[in-house]
Parts: C-alpha cells; sequence; structure tokens
C-alpha cells in the first residue's frame, strides 16, 4: 500500500481514539463537578483535564477563568482549539476520506456517519443538559468504526496500521492521565484512606474506563499500588501499557510477516515491551512513577516516529 | 436564458400530449405508483448520497464545502434505434479528434491544407509545444472523452462541447444507475435497460491495452490515479474509479522519478507505474516542464514519458481539440481525417475574433449566448435573454476588448425531461454527455451517460456548479 495511506489510516485511528479519550475526560470531570459541591477543587479538576490533554496553556491564552461549561465547549467544539473532539472527528474523516479506497464500505460509512451526526451536534454550544448525549455519541461513533473494523477489514497492512495507531494513541492517553494523577497514587501519611484519596482514586480509574473493572477484580478495595499495577501492568485491561503494548506487538509482527522483514521499528518495539513486561510495580515505584511515567511517554513516541519513517508513511 | 415562448422537443411527450414510446413503460409504472411513496423514496435517496459522500466541492464556497449534486429520479430516456446512430456520430468524431492531434503534433496537414487557419493554433495555450513530434503509446491520445450533446429535435442531437482533457462525471453515472436499482428494483425488472457498471472495467482494460515499452512484465500493467486530492470538487470520483478498477488512487506528493520510471511511494519503497489516468490539468502535471510552482505533478514525469516509460491519459495537450476556438472547426476536421460528413453536428458558431461575426455578436447580443474560448464550468458566460442591460453592457465591454477571447451562439431551444417535482412530472432542460474510451483495441462507447438537468424552470444552465442536477440516463435494449 502507499505509504500515505498507511499515514492516513493509522493518523483516522489515532484520532478517533484521542477524540474518545478527551470525551472520557470531560465527563470525569464533568462527574466530579456534579459530586463535589467545592468550587476550588472543581476548578482543579477542570485544570487537570486541560493538562492532560496539553491544552492548559492554549486555553489560558483565550479565557480569564476556568469553569465548566466554559472548559468543555472549548475542548469539544472552538475552532480555535486545534486538539477540540470536533477538530478531532474531522481530522479523522478527512484521513479516512483520503484513504478511502483502503476501507471498507462499513468503515468509511461509520466514520462519515459519526462525525455529520457530531458536527451537527457540536454546531451549537453544549450545555450540561445535553453534555452525556454529546459524550455518549463521540464514544459510539469510536465503538461503531472500531467494530466495523473488526467484521469487516481483511487482516492486513490496512487493519494493521489502524490497530497500530489506536494503540499507540491509547497507551499514550492512559500513561499522561496517569502522569497528571500520579501525586494522589504515591504515599501520604496524611491522606492514607481518607474519603478524598477514595474519590480521587475513583476518578483517575473512570479516566480510562476502568472503574469497574478495577472494583471487579479487588472486591471494591482501593489501594494507590494496586492501581497504578492495574493501570500499568494488567495484562487483561483493554487500556493498561502492557495491554497496549502486547496489541502493539501483535500488529507489527503481522506487518513483518505480510512485507518478510522487520525494521528498525520493531527493534525498539522489542526493547521497550521487554522492558516492560519483565517490571513490577515495586521497580516502577522504586524508580519513581513520574520518571517511569516520562520515560514511557518518551518511548512510545519515538516508536510512532520509527513506524511512520519505516514504512514511509511521508517523503 | 430562458426558453419560453419557443417550442422545444419534449423527450417524453409528443405535441398532443401523448406519450412517445421510449417513455411508454415507464409511464405505465409511474402512473401506477402511490405519489406519497414516491416522495419518501426522492427524500431518502439524498440520505443514502450523503451517507456514502458522493459530493463535489464548489470552488469559492467555504460554508458548503461540500455539496450533493441534486438528483432527480425520474430516468432520461433514449431508444436503441437513437443510440445507434448516436454512437456512430461519436465514434467518427473521436476518431476525428484522435487523428486531428496526431496531426497537429507532427505534420500539421490541415493548417498546409488550409482547412485550419493557423492562427488557430498560434497562441493558443492548449496547444503543448512539449508535445511536438511524440507520439503517444498505443498512437492514443484521447483515452477518455465526454462528449456533451444537445437534443433540439426528433433526430437532432448537436455537440455542444468535446471534453477531451479530463471529462468527469462518470461517477455519478454509475451512482445514479446503483440508486435507481436500489429505489425501484422492479423497474428495471420490466423495462430492458443496458447495463452501464462496467464502465470500470472497460476502463482499466483499455487502459491497460495502452502500457508504455517500458512494460515488459508478463502480469498486467499497473495502473494508478493520480488526484490533485482530497480538496479538489472531482475527488470523490477519482477515489470511486480507482477503487473499482482495482488501481492505486495517488497524490503527486506520492510519486517520483526512479530509475527512469514514475514510482510510488509505497510502505515497502517505490513501485513503478505503468500508466497514470491522471485528473490533474497538463500545467501541474510536471514542475518541470510546465508550471514550476506546481506541487500536485511529478517533476520529471515528461522526460519518463518521452523516453516511454509512461502513459499518460489523456495525453498533455489535448485541450487544443476541446478549445472553444478550434471548436468551430469541428465539421471540417471530421470531414479532412474521416473523409466523411459529419454524423453529429455542431451548434453554430460566431468566432469573435472574425470581424463581420463580432459585428454580428454586438448587434445580436441579447439573443445570444457568448462563451470565454479557454473558460468552462459555465463561469465567464453571458446568456443574453437572461442578461440585465448592465450585464449586457458590462459584457459587450469586454467582449470589445478581447474579442478574439469569445465564441458566441444562438440561444438553443434545448429539449426537456420530466423531473419530480412537488407538482408532479414537469420539464425541464438537459443534455447528455456519454462516456467514450479509445485504445489500440477501439472506442468503446458505454450506453447511456450522463444527464444534466437544469432544475429551474425555464432555466437552460445544467452545470452542477450552477444548480443542475443529474440523471439516470437509460438506452433501452433493442
Amino acid at each position: 500500500m502507499l505509504g500515505r495511506a498507511a499515514n492516513g489510516v493509522y493518523w483516522m485511528s489515532r484520532y478517533l481514539e484521542r477524540a474518545e479519550n478527551t470525551a472520557r475526560l470531560i465527563d470525569v470531570g464533568f462527574h466530579l463537578a456534579l459530586t463535589r459541591g467545592n468550587k476550588h477543587s472543581q476548578d482543579e479538576e477542570w485544570k487537570s483535564v486541560l493538562t492532560t490533554t496539553g491544552l492548559l496553556e492554549d486555553y489560558c491564552a483565550r479565557h480569564a477563568d476556568i469553569t465548566g461549561p466554559q472548559v468543555f465547549n472549548y475542548l469539544l467544539r472552538d475552532r480555535d482549539n486545534p486538539g477540540s473532539v470536533l477538530g478531532m472527528l474531522e481530522n479523522a474523516r478527512t484521513n479516512a476520506r483520503m484513504v478511502r479506497n483502503s476501507l471498507t464500505n462499513a468503515v468509511w460509512e461509520t466514520t462519515n456517519e459519526g462525525w455529520m451526526h457530531l458536527s451537527e451536534l457540536l454546531s451549537r454550544p453544549v450545555r450540561e443538559t445535553n453534555l452525556g448525549e454529546v459524550l455518549g455519541q463521540v464514544r459510539r461513533t469510536g465503538t461503531l468504526v472500531r467494530g466495523a473494523l473488526e467484521g469487516t477489514m481483511l487482516r492486513n497492512e490496512v487493519f494493521n496500521f489502524s490497530r497500530i495507531g489506536t494503540f499507540i494513541e491509547r497507551a499514550d492517553s492512559t500513561a499522561r492521565i496517569l502522569d497528571v494523577k500520579y501525586y494522589v497514587l504515591l504515599p501520604s501519611a496524611a491522606w492514607v484512606g481518607s474519603s478524598l484519596d477514595n474519590v480521587q482514586w475513583d476518578t483517575l480509574l473512570r479516566s480510562v474506563a476502568g472503574n469497574r473493572a478495577y472494583s471487579w477484580l479487588n472486591a471494591g478495595a482501593m489501594d494507590p499500588r494496586g492501581i497504578a499495577r492495574f493501570l500499568i501492568l494488567d495484562g487483561q485491561f483493554p487500556r493498561s501499557l502492557v495491554f497496549c503494548y502486547e496489541k502493539i506487538r501483535s500488529n507489527m509482527a503481522g506487518l513483518a510477516k505480510e512485507y518478510g522483514e522487520e525494521t528498525g521499528a520493531h527493534e525498539i518495539l522489542r526493547a521497550t515491551g521487554t522492558g516492560l513486561h519483565q517490571t513490577t510495580i515495586e521497580d516502577i515505584f522504586e524508580m519513581g512513577l513520574h520518571e517511569f511515567l516520562q520515560d514511557f511517554i518518551g518511548k512510545t513516541q519515538h516508536l510512532g516516529n520509527a513506524i511512520a519513517a519505516d514504512y514511509r508513511f511521508i517523503e | 436564458m430562458t426558453a419560453a415562448g419557443r417550442t422545444n422537443y419534449d423527450e417524453m411527450l409528443n405535441e398532443d400530449g401523448s406519450v412517445r414510446p421510449a417513455y411508454a413503460d415507464f409511464r405505465n409504472w409511474y402512473d401506477s405508483q402511490d405519489k406519497a411513496w414516491l416522495k419518501r423514496q426522492d427524500a431518502e435517496a439524498e440520505r443514502f448520497f450523503r451517507r456514502i459522500g458522493i459530493t463535489f466541492n464548489v470552488y469559492g464556497d467555504d460554508a458548503a464545502e461540500e455539496r450533493l449534486i441534486p438528483f432527480d429520479m425520474i430516468p432520461r430516456i433514449v431508444t436503441a434505434r437513437e443510440w445507434r446512430k448516436l454512437t456512430q456520430g461519436i465514434e467518427q468524431r473521436v476518431r476525428a479528434i484522435n487523428a486531428f492531434l496526431q496531426d497537429l503534433y507532427h505534420r500539421q496537414e490541415i493548417i498546409r491544407s488550409g482547412r485550419l487557419p493557423v492562427h488557430a493554433l498560434r497562441n493558443n495555450e492548449a496547444f503543448l509545444a512539449q508535445m511536438i513530434g511524440m507520439t503517444p503509446p498505443g498512437g492514443v491520445y484521447t483515452h477518455i472523452v465526454g462528449i456533451d450533446l444537445v437534443r433540439t429535435g426528433p433526430d437532432e442531437f448537436m455537440v455542444l462541447e468535446d471534453n477531451a482533457r479530463t471529462p468527469s462525471g462518470v461517477s455519478y453515472m454509475l451512482e445514479n444507475r446503483e440508486t435507481m436499482m436500489a429505489m425501484f428494483p422492479e423497474l428495471f425488472t420490466k423495462i430492458p435497460v443496458r447495463p452501464v457498471s462496467d464502465y470500470p472495467r472497460r476502463l482499466a482494460r483499455s487502459l491497460r491495452a495502452c502500457a508504455p515499452p517500458a512494460f515488459k512484465g508478463s502480469g498486467r500493467p499497473t495502473v494508478a490515479v493520480l488526484t490533485p486530492g482530497i480538496y479538489n470538487s472531482a475527488y470523490f470520483e477519482h477515489a470511486f474509479l480507482a477503487d473499482q478498477m482495482g488501481a492505486e488512487l495517488v497524490e503527486g506528493s506520492d510519486l517520483r522519478v526512479v530509475d527512469g520510471r514514475v514510482a510510488m511511494r509505497t510502505t515497502t519503497g517505490y513501485k513503478a507505474i505503468d500508466v497514470i489516468y491522471r485528473r490533474v490539468d497538463d500545467d501541474y502535471l510536471d514542475p518541470l516542464s510546465f508550471n514550476p510552482d506546481s506541487v500536485l505533478g511529478v517533476a520529471g514525469i515528461m522526460d519518463v514519458y518521452r523516453a516511454g516509460g509512461i502513459t499518460i491519459a489523456n495525453a498533455p495537450g489535448t485541450g487544443i481539440a476541446d478549445d472553444k476556438a478550434i471548436y468551430s472547426y469541428m465539421p471540417e476536421i471530421v470531414e479532412f481525417y474521416t473523409g466523411e460528413k459529419p454524423i453529429l453536428s455542431n451548434v453554430p458558431t460566431w468566432r469573435c475574433s472574425e470581424p463581420d461575426a463580432l459585428a454580428y455578436v454586438l448587434d445580436n447580443l441579447a439573443e445570444l449566448v457568448v462563451k470565454e474560448v479557454h473558460g468552462s464550468g459555465g463561469y465567464g458566460m453571458l446568456i443574453g435573454p437572461t442578461s440585465s442591460k448592465k450585464e449586457l453592457a458590462d459584457f459587450e465591454a469586454k467582449l470589445r476588448a478581447r474579442p478574439d477571447n469569445y465564441i458566441a451562439q444562438p440561444t438553443l431551444s434545448l429539449s426537456t425531461v420530466p423531473i419530480f417535482s412537488k407538482e408532479g412530472l414537469a420539464p425541464r432542460h438537459v443534455d447528455l454527455r456519454p462516456f467514450v474510451l479509445v485504445s489500440p483495441e477501439g472506442i468503446d462507447i458505454t450506453p447511456g451517460g450522463l444527464t444534466r438537468v437544469a432544475l429551474k424552470k425555464g432555466s437552460l444552465v445544467v452545470n452542477s456548479s450552477q444548480g443542475g442536477g443529474t440523471k439516470d440516463s437509460w438506452v433501452l435494449d433493442e
């Protein structure tokens, strides 16, 4: 396939995943606003949502204060925001349109319809009353496109590039969410087991759609180390770092098989992936959670760049 | 421009209101349908088009970046007998166009013989000096031609325009048929309509038959469709055709010259292309030979072309054959190269470069249609009968300043075909663009084509960029 088409499929999937992750962060911010009366901690939560998406600086350059509706409208539909959900869906759809011939009709149509529906919903300011509907539609679009890919695409290079895009984005996203909140998982004499801790841990798990799965596995008991282990090392949880890397490994293996050779990106992947598999949560806390995550984010970015170069995404 | 007060030919109804044979079966079916149901189907068609993304982009219209070409669900129907005569005329004309191009870029016999004045060629930007002495692979210049026809009477089809560069619209021919078959399957069991769906297969075969000398493989020649990209108004069509042909859809940035071949950048390295169906204009094809600022083309492709490393479809420089200044000479051109009288006639045309013609045009401006010689898409033209005094005066000034930039034609009384309107069937003016494929194996005309329809009552402008719509076009089987 064309290098440009591989690039298009990869970024289509990354943008869809990113739109969905941003929607989930907004959902958590909103949920918190409903459950915590304290204005200061609400603002803090919206601020951390902006930090996680990397848009805090841009937001502050445009707005004097942080209020819920202002933040979620900025994140969802602000034309000047380069990372808005609407902008990302448009990017996903533009990429899909560019590589339309590599996609099945089902994949193209679900992407196109999702974009059509959301650009209609987002053509007017979003209020608290219809925020849930909008966020639900973003999630549904991601789910439908992934389902269409899974159900209709040949398991060839196109499929592999798409999946690699999804899981690189997801690994990056989970790591960033954790990194912005890493301090809540650090041992702290004053707060251990307090109800504020519980709320913060729950918020963190919700940000990656892991609150129910975690409770399930741990019979409702919360502890910071267990949460960190779950989000980083649990191979069953589909947003954990280990899970994402396992998926990238399998799709990269698919490419090597189809093309008859490995590339430099395979070696980088092997090095990072093996390190991740062999590490324990104790090692991670010893190294420092923040340092570990920073290192992971850098390596994932490096891997993404190597894939783009090795498969000639651009000239 | 309106044809009010004129008697134009209606393709469905005789003058006494009875139904012509071509539409008899269709009318029977239509009359027995529930009109409310038909209205729902009509609305359904639009949703269908939008979901699958058949849109076109309008230049200079930011708000509605992607628009649908309105689709009218009443088919335009041509009988087997009418079609037979049409195809003979089209084949003759396309054969002549290719012979004309071969001659213009070589010995120029037609000019030596005095049948075409040399000034028609001189200072004509559509004539490409880079093509002089060059014979394309297989001797084919125009692999794909769209001939725009208008009808003025029972047996009178005229050629309004020859599209010999990169005619578009064929995807609408195909999608309109798909839509009709999905909406009204039983119609096709009742009425013998000749299929159009194998056009992409025929196109692929036709293009592969023109492989360049450098192709020596035992397999099939590699075909790619070159598009300017997703913001081009016809991008949907480019993607659609590539997909249906099983060809790669490439952009200029995917291509470069490698080892004397034009090659595309794949995930595993550069791979040579044999035939490129380019949907970018000559001017953008090669920054080394033409417009140096172009990023849509491939640097060096013309050198590869001259060395026999690639087939470019259509060949560069074919625009000289559909140039409006040349158009008026087409009857002479057909006769010169085929030795026969033209089967299809031209629309009478005044060349404003000629003083007598200019004087006539200026005197009769309000009755005429005046077109820019190099314009297209219905832009830059004057439709006398519907223009205001001020518009006429403004245009007259332009005409006097640069008479050689214009031609003029009478306001034709175009035939009408019914559309589905709120008030039921209503006649509207139409044209027809059949699609013609040329290869060393012969000339292949798909039975049907694109019918464009002026949806506004009385309007004669059918261009999609100016509010026109399209219809499914049926050629009945014998």
